[in-house]
């Protein structure tokens, strides 16, 4: 048996490796899910919108994106955008581009999923008011698209949340990064290794928490 | 930006284009290499998808055995256990911490270690959809088996899991096609799997965009073969008259 040593765990090392990677890490997820969810429902309106050639390229990227897994996609973002702009740009930057990129497909389906749960009366009924097709969206249709689906939206931001571990691939400084470099810095990489599984669970733990109970507070509202 | 595909013909060592593409004797071409990094893709999933199956099987069903609290506790820990703790940390825990930590499994070769790491972590998910199919069967079913003098074990065996199982073909279909996807994170412990082989060749041929290329369509192949095989089963498996939750849905 080995002897564990957890003593290095103490503010400074907190301070010196961890917070920066933890700042990152929840900074990633919250932009990839604002930027996600902005994008996923363009993506879900242009597949809804019986439009051939709208729905056709929105369909595509969604599939493609859906079936790659996501360590090839950060690989490929991080080979692709500094060709595409010409200059070289650091990994955090290709991380966030890439993640909103990819989770907006993943958001995309559980969008359309959201609005197609919105009775059809709801849609004649804000066009029988006169309403536009931006402002039926706007003002009736997605406010109830989105509430529908927040739990699931909220199941997917922790997912993405483990999921940026994988900005691992390119080197990017994350939360699991952080404790890797604390590890190797004090030679002690399995007790950091233990901290960094504990870090994830009790983060990912807490929020699914939060998610059951929101889902209950909505199954008595509804 | 023009693509140069005789990349792939290239002997690994000296960088000559092989005629034929494939390499003779003990020389391999990098697209040799490229057939061995998809087989390591596929063994790897295909062995944690029969890990995940079982282990997700028999965690589903105890935590939907009546009068066994422990039982079921045990199963909802582990379920937050292994869902809680992103894939990738988890290849590290079982390749660098459990090896320092349990001495006897130095000895494991690393294969091993990546396959019960995404095995494992893909068990938590089947467990939920196994258990969440016992429960969409209708109490009656398991009333049904003890009506006639079933045991707990021939129930389950006989009424409620062949139906609980034609139940969760559709997402039990995408989690094996997200096992495929999942087992990319391997690269970060060296198995010569494709995500490796594109971070590895792409640098040393300079040419990554057609390595990355050939990998995602490899992935996207994997994961169509494995989509085909189960709507295959789906329509094998399916009992006349009985309208599972799954059939009809547009799926992928």
């Amino acid at each position: 048996m080995l002897n564990l040593d957890f003593s290095i765990l103490n503010w400074g090392l907190i301070q010196g490796f961890i917070l920066k990677g933890l700042w990152f890490s929840i900074l990633l997820t919250a932009v990839a899910t604002a930027g996600g969810i902005f994008f996923g429902t363009l993506l879900a309106l242009m597949r809804l919108s019986g439009q051939k050639w709208l729905d056709a390229p929105a369909a595509l990227y969604v599939n493609v994106m859906r079936s790659v897994p996501l360590v090839m996609v950060i690989l490929w973002f991080f080979l692709l955008v500094p060709l595409l702009i010409g200059r070289p740009i650091g990994a955090e930057y290709s991380a966030v581009v890439t993640f909103i990129a990819f989770e907006a497909a993943y958001f995309s389906e559980i969008m359309r999923a959201g609005i197609q749960s919105i009775p059809r009366g709801q849609v004649f009924a804000g066009q029988a008011v006169g309403m536009t097709y931006g402002q039926n969206m706007r003002l009736v249709i997605l406010p109830q698209a989105f509430r529908n689906m927040l739990p699931v939206l909220l199941t997917q931001t922790i997912i993405l949340f483990q999921d940026t571990s994988l900005v691992y691939a390119i080197g990017a400084y994350d939360l699991l990064k952080g404790f890797e470099t604390a590890g190797k810095n004090f030679g002690r990489p399995i007790e950091t290794y233990l901290m960094a599984t504990v870090t994830y669970f009790v983060i990912s733990y807490s929020l699914s928490s939060v998610v059951k109970s929101i889902n209950r507070k909505i199954a008595i509202i509804r | 930006m023009a693509m140069d595909w005789m990349v792939f013909c290239k002997d690994t060592l000296s960088g000559d284009v092989v005629a034929g593409c494939f390499g003779k004797g003990r020389d391999i071409t990098y697209l040799d290499w490229l057939f061995s990094a998809w087989g390591w893709t596929v063994s790897v999933s295909l062995t944690a998808l029969v890990v995940a199956l079982v282990v997700g099987s028999i965690i589903g069903v105890i935590r939907t055995l009546p009068n066994s609290p422990w039982l079921t506790r045990f199963g909802n820990g582990w379920v937050e256990l292994f869902r809680n703790i992103p894939l990738l940390v988890q290849i590290f825990l079982w390749y660098f911490v459990l090896p320092a930590l349990v001495p006897p499994m130095k000895n494991f070769p690393p294969f091993i270690l990546v396959v019960l790491a995404l095995g494992l972590f893909t068990s938590a998910r089947i467990a939920e959809q196994v258990r969440a199919g016992i429960l969409a069967l209708p109490k009656g079913q398991r009333y049904a088996g003890m009506a006639v003098g079933f045991t707990t074990v021939q129930y389950y065996r006989y009424v409620l899991l062949p139906m609980a199982y034609r139940i969760i073909i559709p997402p039990l279909t995408s989690e094996s096609m997200n096992i495929f996807k999942n087992s990319a994170v391997a690269f970060a412990v060296s198995i010569p799997e494709l995500t490796q082989y594109a971070l590895q060749v792409g640098e040393e041929t300079a040419r990554p965009i057609e390595v990355y290329l050939a990998v995602t369509v490899l992935y996207a192949i994997s994961a169509l073969v494995i989509n085909r095989i189960f709507a295959w089963i789906e329509k094998r498996a399916r009992v006349p008259g009985f309208v599972s939750s799954g059939t009809g849905a547009g799926g992928h």
